[in-house]
């Protein structure tokens, strides 16, 4: 169980997919032009995580080394299309509002790196945790960077009023903004990590 | 006059990469040297031109006559998956020397997201074959485009000093907002074809 935990906190902060890795970066900079659009698409990329790393560590004596990418990929696929057939059953405005890059979690970096390097290896149990964990750490970093550009952007966070919206800048909410926010906040992280090593 | 605006719409107001924010990581991944963007961008442009008449093809020979659109992503991703481990065997038979040049870059293409990206938009723009064909084009070309530019900047930034937390992907991104926002100005020129 420790093992386990120890598995889901590096996933959080020591192996951070986008801070740490840099893996996933097209819907991290797409969907996080509010606080709530970036928090379901990483919610949407945890389930995918999740259900795939379960099945592959299942099924990773079954499947010969020749052929693991593809058949790797036609596990993964399978989960983005329920994902997606849920997201537009039940919640038809977001899945809108993400539009195609629900289909295109399918070639984020993150979900195929862990299934090759984690859940290929590793038991059903703990690769179920890397899964929540990974997820997790996405999870944070999406809904931080939507939050912050949601309220440089339009004095909000989540919808929540901060500070009248004709102060805020408009850019931050558009596609230069993503860069730039994103930029700031890895150099942040470079930083507080240098820091820690140093301790 | 519509294709026209096609082209200009794929290359400027809507540039893949700085606006629709397809193909991010091999864009910060392989615009150190402007060598490799040019290459990377040539094998972008071949393999999505092909892929798109394919998934095209695929779509509205199979999945739409049989009202299998659900297994759509699935297929595109193995049809991509299988047609870049075949061109990479073709291109070594008949052209060698195209071969060395694209060579690394291929497998990559894969895990690109502008290959799917495109290959699903146009079918949700409801476009004809010559008309995907031609969005697919432009659209390479701007992703090759913005791939050049960008790298040609980053080899300067790479001379000059900056604070050590700041250094490599954070500048980088800073310099791609920038430009994002150059790109921005083009906004509103294809109301003019319209």
């Amino acid at each position: 169980m420790n093992n386990n935990l120890k598995v889901l906190v590096n996933g959080i902060i020591k192996e951070n997919p986008i801070f740490v890795l840099l893996l996933g970066m097209c819907p991290t900079l797409a969907t996080t032009s509010s606080a709530i659009n970036g928090m379901s698409m990483g919610l949407a990329t945890m389930f995918v995580l999740i259900c795939s790393n379960a099945v592959i560590s299942m099924l990773k004596n079954v499947i010969p080394d020749m052929v693991r990418i593809p058949a790797f990929i036609v596990v993964i696929a399978t989960f983005v299309t329920i994902i997606e057939m849920l997201m537009n059953a039940y919640v038809p405005a977001l899945a809108d509002s993400l539009g195609i890059f629900i289909p295109l979690i399918v070639v984020n970096c993150i979900v195929l790196g862990r299934a090759e390097s984690f859940a290929s290896k590793n038991s059903v149990v703990s690769s179920i945790f890397d899964g929540i964990g990974i997820g997790l750490g996405f999870t944070f970093a999406l809904s931080l960077l939507g939050a912050i550009r949601e309220l440089l952007g339009t004095g909000k966070i989540f919808s929540l009023n901060i500070y009248p919206e004709q102060f805020g800048s408009l850019i931050f909410v558009l596609a230069p903004g993503a860069f730039i926010v994103l930029g700031f906040l890895i150099a942040i992280f470079n930083k507080l990590q240098k820091k820690e090593a140093n301790n | 006059m519509e294709i026209i605006g096609i082209i200009i719409v794929a290359i400027f107001v809507n540039n893949v990469v700085l606006a629709q924010f397809l193909g991010i990581c091999p864009f910060l991944g392989v615009s150190k040297k402007v060598d490799t963007a040019i290459g990377m961008g040539l094998a972008v442009t071949f393999v999505l031109t092909i892929a798109t008449i394919v998934t095209f093809l695929l779509q509205k020979g199979i999945l739409e006559p049989f009202g299998l659109g659900y297994l759509q992503t699935i297929s595109f991703i193995l049809v991509i998956a299988a047609l870049v481990q075949m061109v990479e065997i073709v291109l070594k038979k008949i052209s060698p020397s195209l071969y060395q040049a694209l060579g690394v870059f291929l497998p990559l293409i894969t895990t690109n997201c502008v290959i799917l990206g495109v290959a699903i938009l146009v079918i949700q723009k409801e476009y004809n074959l010559m008309e995907s064909v031609i969005y697919a084009v432009a659209t390479a070309i701007g992703y090759a485009m913005a791939l050049i530019i960008f790298s040609s900047i980053r080899e300067q930034l790479a001379l000059t000093r900056v604070p050590k937390a700041m250094k490599g992907i954070p500048l980088a991104l800073i310099t791609a907002g920038i430009m994002a926002m150059a790109f921005m100005g083009f906004s509103g020129i294809d109301q003019v074809f319209k």
